[in-house]
């Protein structure tokens, strides 16, 4: 290198393409990803064939296995909305989400507790549980606002990093604040009476807290899907998701815009409390937590952003989780299938953000590098 | 002799055809100026060269060698650097590391040899170091490789970014508006820093610009494209008085002399 | 004047004081006044407990009066009382409310006790003590905004010396505990349980004293050393180091057993967020699956070493250890393969993902039969250098001691090198990195291999320290407090890891009551501290630098461009 020219002029003998080592490197990484999706493709074959030919379980065990997984996914499809609204107005994957669905859920308990202590419950099913709805709805919306008041919006203009770690830490926040609040134990949600027993639709055993599932979570998300393709707040919403600076531009109050996004997500969450609570009829400080990263998962895989993709994600993901381990697992001679249910779920999650991140319904995004 | 050709590159987003079909020699060591209004496509084509994404047809070649399928940094080894519209500097920094960052490709040393600190480490970073010094001084930074890249002013982190480019030694430099955001002597000084670059260095040239004035003055050749196809292309002369350049311009300050205002 | 509610809370004294009530409130239905009644800090005047409310009036008073906006020593004095009193009264609220509704049928603390402390002493009836209190307590947060900063300063240290001597009395009293200089030096400054009251103010004043000192004088030899020419500064840095470590060696025979296990534990936080730093601070890859490294160190040595039924073989801890490190960074490696192209939140999630499908994996039965499932792996030996078993913690601290040094040193040697700067450009603009040249694959999986590695060490050491290894003690959350730690120390910075990992790993350990609420404050710490000082407690050097580089700097410019050749 001459003095004086730090440039240099002869040519390095890294200019010379050394392509083979790293062709390889990169066929390695695709050979490796390819890989990844065959053994699981693998399982999920293998295992079902298995599981089909030992013909162990009847038909109505399948049944029951996919309403339940209806029902749970429905649940999870609730959740999902929160997600995906969020992130389309602000980009952000709203960590505590999760914790907004357990708020609801857990200070409802105490209102459906007393109701049912009083008789309440029993005498007056419906204006009980929609009094119980409202106050989860409620209280998650208020956890959701002040959320976004004091941990996400001052660092509405950070960089990356900064406002997941903020979610992060808020999620574990709220998670030990209801713990130190409401105690760390398990909570039994009182039993409905009429909701007890199932009914017989064409052969199929539905139980009525899960029909009752089903049908509050169709009737919410076709009201959200109205709400944010009709009304006045739901199209500044899509504005916002497409183009903050241009709605802000055009007269939409941006800030009001997001507060309304989380409240109905929230809103959302916390029904999706109240009808965990019939299905699963515990709750606790941390039950947030899985059922809020499935959610996410849901979200990802309609695509995120998207509202019918959402609630389409969670069934379908509500359906494999619950069919899953008995379907595939058990044929490959896995002890405890059960065990495993997360696993699939989180595999599912895992494949979706590798492999498929705009999702199955979802637009494909073209990333814009420079 | 070509050093950069494209033929029949084409790429699209969606319904948007960002660049049509374009074939575009550049000449070793000229200097070679893409104008036209925005969302021609210019930046497009310097993605496209850069292998930040794939074309959709046709191909590029640089020296003989085709860059389709290529990821970015094999694209820089084989000798093409640029900078960015928008400056994109590694903010967080300093202006010394960010040079040794453009190095990258050159140095020699591993990490293994860095944790044992070995003798051929130590003496390829003092030896990077004293060449990014070097190159600081040469861009007009002498003593400034301490502070954030964030921190500088405007005009210097413009001069940093390309010093960064430089510092991978390459054989083509693609600017992408390198006189934005400048004042007329600021201006004047690039110029001569760019024909510096081309007669000293053999650095040949690729260059998006904006202001006319840089255009017709240090141009060898210069390439118009409006919505992604070559309307016009020859020497600063001939483009300037083509009538469809003239008409893609229609409604901004007619451009050419220095005394009618000069820049688009 | 129609104001909006929003911004009346924001603004206004009362409004202010009823947030920091309703935050005192929610401390104490949270269980922590009650938690940590006992903690006394002064005896018989102060326990921590207690404290709580009457601190949030404090900060209220602070925090109104800094709003005053220039007005004059009453109006502010004026705000710092309403703001006070507005806290006060939100206790009072609580207080009132506690003795007229059940609130303990969903509140678990809201006892009858806990109502007591509120009301020191007095119960429901006499709720409007807290208002006066606050009141008066927010009157003093207000004068001590209106105190200039350097009068102030020394107040402030003095009160926290106070505090923190206080709430560590256990230990230091632990420590004090032989030889006649340490005793009458006990005798003076502690009672039984907490700070004496001479004590305290002997803690005050010299607290007090050093802290005024330093704010007068500090500036002046701060000048000096900068004017201490670069070879003397590192022999001085290098002195620095050299106490420093003589102090960390003697550490254990003066501490004691438990203190030391603290120590081994803050140690181990150190080791794998050494390795975190690698992937989030120097290379910007959030990985939230971290855990699973550190897993899958303590499990390889488990295997490697165990004497019970699922032991592979028995081989010797240090035979253990290369090969426990080994295939954790493979293990880094393999999962981070898949990730290479997703980026921010999405890459935070998937590698959540993959750490718990490891954690499932690892506790299910499925797995039993080689990894022992939910029951884990037992009868670990202790590692033993030539017959001398590491048996107690003071061992097993030197151990870890030594690893954390040595992984520091690699660290230290990676961030200044061609592959530590390639991370942080990765870190910056991961596509204009890659335009410079940079193979992002090599550069990613470098990352998180010897991230992983860094985390197998850990592992390593933890599996010996218990003599197990359980599935249960690799969840989530040690990712999340690895991640806390770096971020409240400073990302990307090494001492920070260091300050981090006291501060969270090593404190809850210490203040055991602290152990119930520590996510709670985690929590709270990782969303004020991205607001107030994202860049941690103790920043890389980068930003340190930069500060100092306005005072250096002496550029001399001939032209915009140095050419060598003027313009023709």
């Amino acid at each position: 290198m001459s003095r004086g020219d730090p440039l240099g002029s002869s040519p390095s003998h890294l200019e010379r393409p050394a392509r083979r080592s790293w062709v390889e490197k990169l066929e390695f990484v695709s050979l490796f990803l390819w890989a990844f999706r065959v053994a699981v493709i693998l399982v999920v074959i293998v295992g079902t064939y298995g599981t089909v030919s030992a013909g162990q379980y009847p038909g109505p065990v399948w049944a029951d296995l996919v309403v339940f997984g209806l029902a749970q996914g429905s649940v999870y499809a609730l959740i999902a909305l929160g997600y995906t609204m969020v992130y389309g107005v602000l980009g952000m994957i709203n960590f505590a989400h999760g914790e907004v669905f357990m708020s609801g859920a857990y200070t409802a308990y105490f209102v459906a507790d007393a109701l049912a202590r009083s008789g309440s419950l029993d005498r007056h099913p419906l204006w009980s549980l929609l009094v119980v709805a409202v106050v989860s709805m409620a209280t998650s919306t208020a956890v959701a606002v002040l959320l976004e008041r004091v941990a996400y919006r001052p660092l509405r203009h950070a960089p990356r990093l900064v406002p997941l770690i903020a979610a992060i830490g808020a999620s574990f926040f709220l998670q030990y604040a209801f713990r130190g609040l409401y105690g760390s134990g398990f909570k039994a949600y009182p039993e409905v009476a009429v909701l007890k027993g199932e009914w017989v639709l064409a052969g199929i055993r539905i139980l009525r807290t899960q029909a009752v599932v089903l049908v509050a979570s169709v009737l919410m998300m076709l009201g959200l899907y109205v709400f944010v393709m009709r009304s006045k707040v739901g199209t500044a919403m899509r504005a916002v998701s497409e183009d903050r600076e241009v709605a802000a531009l055009m007269g939409v109050d941006v800030n009001r815009v997001v507060v309304v996004t989380f409240a109905v997500g929230a809103a959302m969450a916390g029904a999706a409390g109240v009808l965990y609570a019939l299905v699963f009829k515990q709750v606790h400080f941390f039950m947030g937590f899985v059922p809020g990263i499935k959610a996410f998962t849901a979200a990802v895989l309609g695509g995120i952003g998207n509202i019918p993709g959402a609630m389409l994600g969670g069934l379908f993901l509500g359906i494999v989780e619950s069919v899953g381990p008995i379907l595939f697992l058990d044929g490959l001679g896995i002890v405890a299938p059960y065990q495993l249910k997360d696993v699939i779920a989180f595999t599912m999650l895992v494949m979706v953000l590798i492999f498929r991140p705009s999702g199955i319904l979802g637009e494909r995004l073209t990333v814009k590098k420079a | 002799m070509a050093v950069l050709a494209s033929r029949n590159l084409t790429r699209r987003f969606g319904g948007l055809v960002a660049l049509n079909q374009l074939d575009l020699e550049v000449e070793k060591e000229s200097i070679h100026s893409v104008i036209g209004p925005n969302g021609a496509g210019k930046t497009t084509f310097f993605n496209l060269v850069t292998g930040f994404y794939p074309p959709d047809e046709g191909e590029v070649v640089f020296n003989d060698v085709s860059l389709n399928g290529l990821t970015p940094d094999r694209v820089t080894r084989l000798g093409i650097a640029r900078t960015y519209q928008n400056i994109r500097l590694f903010a967080n920094m300093t202006a010394l590391e960010n040079i040794l960052v453009g190095m990258h490709p050159h140095l020699t040393s591993t990490w293994i040899g860095a944790v044992l600190n070995t003798a051929a480490t130590r003496r390829d970073e003092e030896a990077a170091t004293a060449a990014a010094v070097e190159l600081l001084a040469f861009v007009g930074l002498k003593g400034r490789g301490d502070l954030l890249a964030k921190n500088l002013p405007y005009g210097e982190q413009r001069r940093l970014e390309i010093a960064r480019a430089l510092a991978s030694r390459p054989t083509l430099l693609l600017l992408d508006e390198p006189t934005a955001g400048m004042n007329p002597r600021e201006t004047i000084e690039m110029m001569a820093f760019i024909r510096h670059l081309r007669d000293e260095r053999g650095i040949t040239v690729l260059l998006i610009e904006h202001q006319m004035r840089v255009v017709m003055g240090i141009s060898d050749r210069v390439t118009v494209l409006h919505y992604g196809t070559k309307i016009a292309e020859g020497s600063p002369s001939q483009v300037q008085s083509d009538t469809q350049v003239v008409e893609a311009y229609l409604g901004r300050t007619k451009w050419g002399r220095p005394e009618n205002g000069g820049h688009a | 004047m129609r104001v909006s509610a929003g911004r009346w809370l924001g603004d206004s004294p009362v409004g202010t004081g009823l947030i920091w009530g309703a935050v005192a409130v929610f401390v104490a239905l949270a269980g922590m006044v009650e938690a940590f009644a006992e903690r006394r800090i002064i005896a018989g005047v102060v326990a921590l407990g207690p404290a709580l409310p009457f601190l949030a009036a404090l900060g209220a008073g602070y925090h109104a009066a800094r709003r005053a906006g220039g007005r004059g020593a009453l109006a502010v004095l004026g705000r710092g009382v309403g703001a006070g009193a507005a806290t006060g009264l939100a206790v009072a609220g609580l207080v009132a409310a506690g003795g007229v509704l059940n609130l303990r049928a969903v509140f678990v603390n809201a006892s009858p006790a806990l109502f007591s402390l509120l009301s020191l002493g007095l119960g429901p009836a006499g709720g409007f003590l807290p208002i006066l209190v606050g009141a008066a307590v927010g009157m003093g947060g207000a004068a001590s905004s209106l105190v200039s900063d350097r009068a102030r300063r020394p107040v402030v240290t003095g009160l926290v010396a106070v505090l923190v001597i206080g709430l560590f009395q256990e230990m230091l009293q632990l420590m004090l505990a032989e030889g006649w200089i340490q005793s009458a030096l006990r005798e003076l400054l502690f009672a039984p349980d907490a700070l004496s009251r001479a004590g305290s103010v002997v803690v005050f004043f010299v607290a007090a004293g050093a802290s005024a000192a330093w704010t007068y004088r500090g500036e002046r030899v701060r000048q000096q050393l900068m004017r201490v020419p670069p070879p003397q500064r590192r022999l001085l840095k290098l002195l620095g180091l050299g106490v420093g470590l003589a102090v960390m060696l003697v550490v254990p025979l003066v501490a004691g057993p438990f203190l030391s296990h603290v120590l081994v534990l803050v140690g181990l936080y150190v080791l794998m967020g050494l390795g975190l730093n690698l992937e989030v601070g120097y290379a910007g890859l959030l990985d939230l699956g971290f855990v699973a490294f550190f897993a899958i160190g303590a499990y390889t040595v488990g295997l490697l070493t165990s004497t019970g039924g699922l032991g592979v073989a028995q081989l010797s801890f240090w035979a253990a250890v290369p090969i426990a490190v080994l295939v954790s960074l493979a293990a880094g490696v393999i999962l981070g393969v898949p990730v290479l192209r997703i980026r921010g939140d999405y890459l935070a999630i998937a590698t959540l993902g993959f750490g718990e499908i490891v954690r499932l994996l690892v506790l299910s039965d499925f797995l039993r039969p080689w990894l022992g499932g939910s029951q884990g792996l037992l009868t670990i030996p202790k590692p033993s250098i030539g017959g001398f078993e590491l048996r107690g913690p003071e061992h097993l601290f030197y151990l870890t001691l030594a690893s954390s040094a040595l992984v520091a040193f690699v660290a230290a040697r990676l961030r200044d090198s061609r592959l530590g700067r390639a991370w942080m450009a990765v870190r910056e603009d991961e596509d204009v990195a890659e335009a410079m040249g940079i193979n992002l694959v090599n550069v990613k999986l470098l990352a998180y291999g010897l991230g992983a590695a860094f985390a197998g060490v850990g592992g390593a050491i933890f599996a010996v320290m218990l003599g197990s290894v359980f599935p249960h003690s690799f969840q989530l959350l040690i990712s999340i407090n690895v991640l806390a730690l770096i971020i409240v120390g400073g990302m990307g910075s090494m001492p920070g890891v260091v300050v981090g990992s006291l501060f969270l790993v090593g404190l809850p350990e210490l203040l055991r009551e602290f152990a119930d609420f520590r996510f709670l404050v985690y929590g709270a710490a990782l969303v004020l501290m991205m607001q107030l000082r994202p860049e941690g407690l103790w920043p890389t050097a980068a930003i340190r630098r930069e500060l100092h580089a306005g005072e250096e700097m002496g550029a001399s410019r001939q032209g915009a461009w140095a050419t060598t050749r003027h313009p023709g």
